[in-house]
């Protein structure tokens, strides 16, 4: 099955993402399709490599970058709701005039557009969150 | 490739966090994609709808003059629970008039809000193919 996988609440705070890291690493072990990840709202907090957990906690962020580069995921960051947030990759850096930027490795910041289209060419959109 | 049923389910009261804002601006760019759009209010989700919003206390952007806008982008199916308008005191009148246009009758204007029962929405929600929930 082809999936998107939307991603709604920010990390440690909430357990959306971790909940949605498992299920995306499970729906790859057993051969289906991710299109995309896709992250909104305070989810978009997922995507900075500034995070700095405990050494005996997961680090959430390290572990989507990782599923990432094995499973060459699509992790799509809202542009919008990012600029409101500050994870920051050059291009927004450069266009928004900032002195620097956060944003993790196998990440990239587009528009909402790609959530709809993540809608529309799955065959089903599992959303975590409240 | 086919058209989809898009359902936005909006659940959440319009100021104190941005999920409902959020919402709506997924709602707006999703238009231009051309899907078969509705969009559900539920629980304090109904209170987005509230007509005479007045958000000058809290310094916060009124964005309700927007959902009048939402017949212009073609979102025409707005359902409203009648249960949770009827558990916080509220009736249609105290919502926003929505309209759209119909392109097909000479233009005339049409309501676009749906009084609907929990039962009734739960059916509604069951023909659809894709589900925002904010």
């Amino acid at each position: 099955m082809k999936l998107t996988v939307q991603v709604n609440e920010g990390p440690y705070q909430h357990q959306a993402s971790d909940s949605a890291y498992h299920f995306t690493k499970a729906a790859l072990e057993k051969g289906h399709e991710i299109f995309r990840v896709f992250f909104y709202h305070d989810g978009v907090n997922n995507g900075t490599r500034l995070t700095t957990p405990p050494q005996d906690d997961r680090n959430v962020v390290a572990r989507w970058s990782e599923l990432a580069e094995k499973n060459d995921l699509d992790l799509v960051i809202c542009v919008a709701a990012a600029q409101r947030r500050g994870i920051v990759d050059e291009g927004e850096a450069e266009r928004n005039g900032k002195d620097a930027t956060n944003i993790a490795p196998g990440f990239r910041i587009s528009g909402l557009g790609q959530l709809i289209e993540g809608g529309i060419q799955s065959d089903r959109l599992v959303v975590f969150g409240d | 490739m086919a058209t989809k049923k898009f359902m936005y389910v909006n659940r959440r009261a319009p100021y104190g966090t941005i999920y409902a804002w959020e919402a709506l601006e997924v709602v707006l760019i999703g238009a231009a994609f051309e899907q078969d759009v509705s969009m559900a209010f539920v629980d304090d989700g109904v209170f987005q709808l509230m007509k005479g919003q007045d958000t000058a206390g809290i310094d916060m952007k009124n964005f309700s003059p927007t959902y009048s806008a939402l017949g212009d982008y073609e979102v025409t199916k707005i359902y409203v629970e009648k249960e949770s308008l009827e558990e916080r005191g509220l009736t249609l009148d105290d919502l926003q008039h929505l309209v759209w246009e119909d392109e097909d009758e000479d233009w005339a204007e049409k309501d676009s809000i749906r009084l609907v029962s929990r039962a009734e929405l739960a059916e509604v929600f069951a023909g659809q193919d894709v589900m925002f929930n904010f």
